[in-house]
């Protein structure tokens, strides 16, 4: 069918107008990159290389090599890691806890109510962290009204048991650092869960009860799976930070409890030992991103961001 | 009890929701609280005077200045750099896409105290003394991440289809873009910027590392003060933060729930 | 700013590959300047690469693409004068109707455009909802906007991609009519890109077939119809009964042909000069049901065949049968509902046509091309 016509005039067209190669992304990109290479991935070369070198703040530093530094800080401060891993991993398993039946309420129960609850879950993030976790303070003190329903429901004395808190006052302890910590990550773990759930086709739960499953097995066999990248998303948000947070530690806690935030802070703004605590800063981010990509691993997710 | 099983996620989904609201309303109490010594623990008696008299602690009104100024810029300067950022990633296919991906998810992947510390350590290398500056590139580095991720997903949303029908209404390229892709892309700015800000607004431990005496934003006052002496005044702003995010939040839900219903 | 070009649309050419896949294979087309043109194929053709070329969305990798004497192929969409209707109608959903509408108008800063866009609008009855927004539309309003949308430019070309894929039947019918009258009301080259072959031959003037990004066969509807040049075009228009068949001798202006040991006629100027192997093709509409013995006078030079009825559909509207033949072969006839007696199923008929009814088909192409269900699903075009 190919007319004769085309013989005669066929000729190669020129190259498309709109090169494939433009310019255009490379420009968009530069400002920002730029921003990020030099404040983000310069300082931290820069911090890689400042805890291999030996000196102090008024001789100055020299680029020595000094291995060595990382095993004295480890051997130091290796309580507080571990610490700090387990706080960071219990809050946000009790934050997985806690927002997902929220999340799951909001995003296929609450019908109209809906954004009415996404305004109240959002508006509690935009406001100072550290005024709401000074509240905490309140909220826990011996002589309040948390402190005194612990006593009589018992709930203290569990606490004592497991060693969360010490004698008997719910503030300064552990108890309340780990609280402390899922309060303030709640949030992060609620918005992503909430925007994976709102995504959930709820006749795939009903068609899971038409083939007899009952509530918990649809529960495990539809909703989890079908939810995992928000809580991928979310814990991932949650363990990350709290992993090295201090405040909460700080403010909520007792000298048991110190986290090794606080030890890199103290390092490096009262102690000035700069190397140690560029090594302790670098062996944190380390474990974090081993652990992250062990779990997405595991999880399955690629695209994260 | 039938009622308590089949209404059980409902009432775990409140009492989570008033686990998360329960300190917001303890601060709001204790704004009106007249403490008896410098420290704001306890309720003692009713009073007002801490809201008639905001800036009464010295020091605590500069803060929020402080604070309010950085936050401004850093938001400024994150929201322009982060939206081109988005469009790069969302918009071109272009060598180094997927490093660039890991590049602008690092950011938020690290420890506050990590990049806190970097920072300090380059800046202390290049000679710059610790102070507004350090604090505000401090900031719009790490509100970048979060603005290109927000934005991001808003382009991804956007009917590529749209832009070919403004071309083929003789459109050029970059009528296309102000009168088609910007307006429908302004929602997910809007919300980047407004996350920015929060989190410049909020930051305590970068900020920390990069400050001087001079420098003190709103957190780290409230960080001094939690040492020294907690005023009243630290909960007025507390409950107007919270009263104007509720009302900026609920502002922009209304405004994109009309839009949902404009939609195609 | 363009000048006014009318004139045809020729496509030169043309041909679009995407690394190892040829999507469009050297199309050269001429639609004349104000005729209703339908270009018609399975999904995956190559129709809709071809519309998005000429609206300058897409560069074809070789050819060329003019308007009257102007080649247009290295101009952008925006700098071409010729409008799209989509198949999602892609509505600014920001925008108002009257500001969607006039749109193209205010790019090429005509005066007046909140008039000629209220033209517009009244052309295709939707003035009253003016003011709204696309989302509070029902998908027939949206479709009439988007066409008005593009009307009201008075492009040289007007191109509907699918335009009708997502309304209901009586809807779409509706507006095949209405299209058809707005064309002719308004004088614009109309582009018309359907898998509907139904459709297409509604409201075009003029088909092109095209199958794997080639052009099968081009003309008015009837000529498509009653004398397809290739099995695909012959499957894909309507139904078509294909017989294997040899040419026996040729007698003046009738050709005898053997089928399955059967004597049957064709008209000598339907076959080409050195055939000898063919496909003798005849449409289920041409076939009527005899009863055995049965002699219809007037035709003793009727074809006949005879068979087995294997089924028996009753629409309303005709029967559709399926005769099985003695080499096993199932044919099928469609009777219109005359107030004839019908046949059952397992009934032994007879089946007449004029020879003049049926049509050739060199022997060497595929029987089943183009038939319904061997229509890709794959959606690309």
């Amino acid at each position: 069918m190919a007319a004769p016509l085309a013989e005669l005039e066929v000729t190669t067209a020129p190259p498309p107008p709109r090169a494939r190669r433009s310019y255009t992304p490379y420009l968009l990109l530069l400002p920002g990159l730029a921003w990020l290479v030099v404040f983000f991935v310069v300082p931290m070369v820069a911090l890689a290389s400042q805890s291999l070198q030996t000196g102090d703040p008024e001789s100055g530093y020299v680029q020595t090599w000094h291995f060595q530094t990382y095993l004295d800080a480890l051997s130091q401060f290796w309580p507080q890691f571990v610490r700090s891993i387990v706080f960071a991993g219990a809050a946000t398993f009790l934050t997985l806890l806690l927002a997902y039946p929220l999340a799951y309420f909001m995003a296929q129960k609450a019908g109209r109510w809906k954004n009415f609850l996404l305004v109240l879950v959002i508006a509690p993030f935009f406001t100072s962290f550290l005024i709401r976790t000074l509240a905490w303070q309140i909220i826990l003190t011996d002589n309040g009204p948390v402190a005194g329903l612990a006593r009589t429901t018992h709930f203290s004395d569990l606490l004592q048991w497991l060693q969360l808190t010490s004698n008997d006052s719910l503030m300064n302890s552990r108890f309340a650092v780990i609280a402390g910590l899922t309060y303030n990550f709640l949030p992060f773990m609620i918005l992503p869960l909430y925007a994976s759930l709102e995504r959930l086709d709820h006749r795939l739960v009903e068609a899971a009860g038409d083939l007899y499953a009952t509530p918990i097995k649809t529960f495990w066999r539809v909703t989890w799976p079908l939810s995992l990248p928000g809580v991928v998303g979310g814990t991932l948000l949650t363990f990350i930070p709290a992993a090295g947070d201090f405040i909460n530690s700080r403010l909520l806690g007792n000298t048991q409890t110190v986290m090794i935030g606080q030890v890199i802070d103290s390092e490096f703004l009262r102690i000035q030992d700069y190397s140690t605590a560029a090594a302790l800063s670098f062996m944190l981010m380390l474990v974090i991103v081993v652990i992250v990509a062990f779990y997405v691993r595991r999880a399955g997710t690629e695209e994260l961001v | 009890m039938r009622w308590l099983r089949s209404h059980l996620v409902a009432i775990a989904a409140l009492a989570v929701l008033a686990y998360l609201l329960l300190p917001n309303l303890v601060v709001i109490v204790f704004s009106l609280n007249k403490p008896r010594g410098t420290y704001n623990y306890k309720w003692e008696q009713f009073s007002t005077d801490a809201w008639t008299n905001p800036c009464g602690t010295p020091g605590i009104c500069d803060a929020v200045g402080l604070s309010l100024r950085i936050g401004l810029i850093a938001t400024l300067v994150a929201t322009i750099l982060g939206t081109m950022v988005a469009f790069a990633i969302g918009r071109h296919r272009f060598w180094g896409r997927a490093s660039t991906n890991l590049l602008i998810f690092l950011p938020m992947a690290t420890p506050e105290v990590v990049m806190g510390s970097s920072l300090l350590t380059l800046f202390i290398a290049m000679g710059i003394a610790p102070g507004t500056i350090p604090i505000l590139i401090a900031h719009i580095l790490f509100c970048l991440s979060f603005v290109v991720v927000t934005v991001k997903a808003r382009i991804a949303s956007l009917d590529p289809r749209l832009e070919q029908a403004a071309a083929d209404l003789f459109a050029n390229p970059f009528q296309t873009f102000v009168r088609v892709t910007l307006p429908l892309v302004a929602p997910g700015i809007a919300a980047g910027a407004l996350l920015a800000f929060s989190l410049s607004f909020d930051d305590y431990i970068i900020t920390n590392f990069n400050a001087s005496p001079s420098s003190i934003t709103f957190p780290m006052y409230v960080w001094g003060a939690a040492q020294r002496g907690t005023p009243v005044q630290i909960n007025v702003i507390g409950t107007v933060m919270f009263l104007t995010a509720l009302i900026l939040v609920a502002g922009g839900q209304l405004i994109s729930n009309r839009r949902a219903r404009q939609t195609v | 700013m363009t000048e006014s070009t009318s004139g045809d649309l020729r496509l030169t050419g043309v041909t679009k590959t995407y690394d190892s896949f040829t999507a469009v294979d050297q199309l050269d087309l001429v639609i004349p300047r104000g005729s209703f043109f339908a270009l018609l194929g399975p999904s995956g053709c190559g129709k809709t690469t071809t519309l998005r070329m000429v609206a300058g969305l897409d560069q074809p990798t070789i050819g060329q693409i003019w308007i009257g004497d102007r080649d247009i192929t290295n101009t952008k969409a925006y700098q071409r004068n010729v409008n799209t209707v989509f198949q999602s109608y892609a509505l600014f959903p920001h925008l108002s109707i009257i500001d969607n509408v006039s749109f193209g108008l205010r790019r090429r800063k005509v005066e007046n455009y909140k008039a000629k866009a209220m033209e517009a609008l009244e052309l295709v009855q939707l003035a009253h909802i003016a003011k709204k927004k696309p989302g509070q539309l029902s998908g027939g309003m949206q479709q009439r906007v988007a066409l008005a949308r593009a009307v009201v430019n008075r492009p040289d070309v007007l191109l509907l991609d699918e335009p009708l894929g997502a309304l209901d039947l009586k809807l779409r019918r509706q507006m095949q009519i209405e299209l058809k009258q707005i064309q002719s009301e308004v004088g614009i080259t109309f582009v018309h890109v359907t898998h509907d072959q139904e459709e297409a031959m509604t409201m075009a003037d003029t088909i092109a077939v095209m199958n794997a990004g080639r052009l099968e066969q081009v003309g008015d509807p009837a000529t498509l119809y009653e004398h397809p040049t290739s099995t695909f075009v012959a499957n894909f228009l309507g139904q078509s009964n294909l017989l294997e068949a040899t040419v026996k001798g040729r007698y003046g202006a009738i050709a005898e042909l053997d089928v399955h040991g059967v004597d049957l006629r064709l008209p000598v100027d339907r076959l080409k000069a050195d055939t000898t192997k063919l496909w003798l093709g005849v449409r289920p509409e041409k076939l009527r049901l005899v009863e055995p013995g049965a002699g219809d006078p007037a035709s003793l030079e009727n074809n006949r065949l005879s068979g087995v009825v294997t089924d028996a559909s009753f629409t309303g509207l005709a029967t559709n049968y399926l005769v099985r033949m003695p080499w096993g072969q199932e044919l099928m006839v469609v009777q219109q509902n005359d107030g004839m007696p019908r046949a059952e199923t397992g009934a032994q008929v007879n089946l007449a046509w004029a020879p003049e009814h049926g049509f050739a088909l060199s022997g060497d192409q595929d029987s089943h091309a183009g038939a319904q269900d061997q229509a890709d699903d794959s959606g690309a075009t």
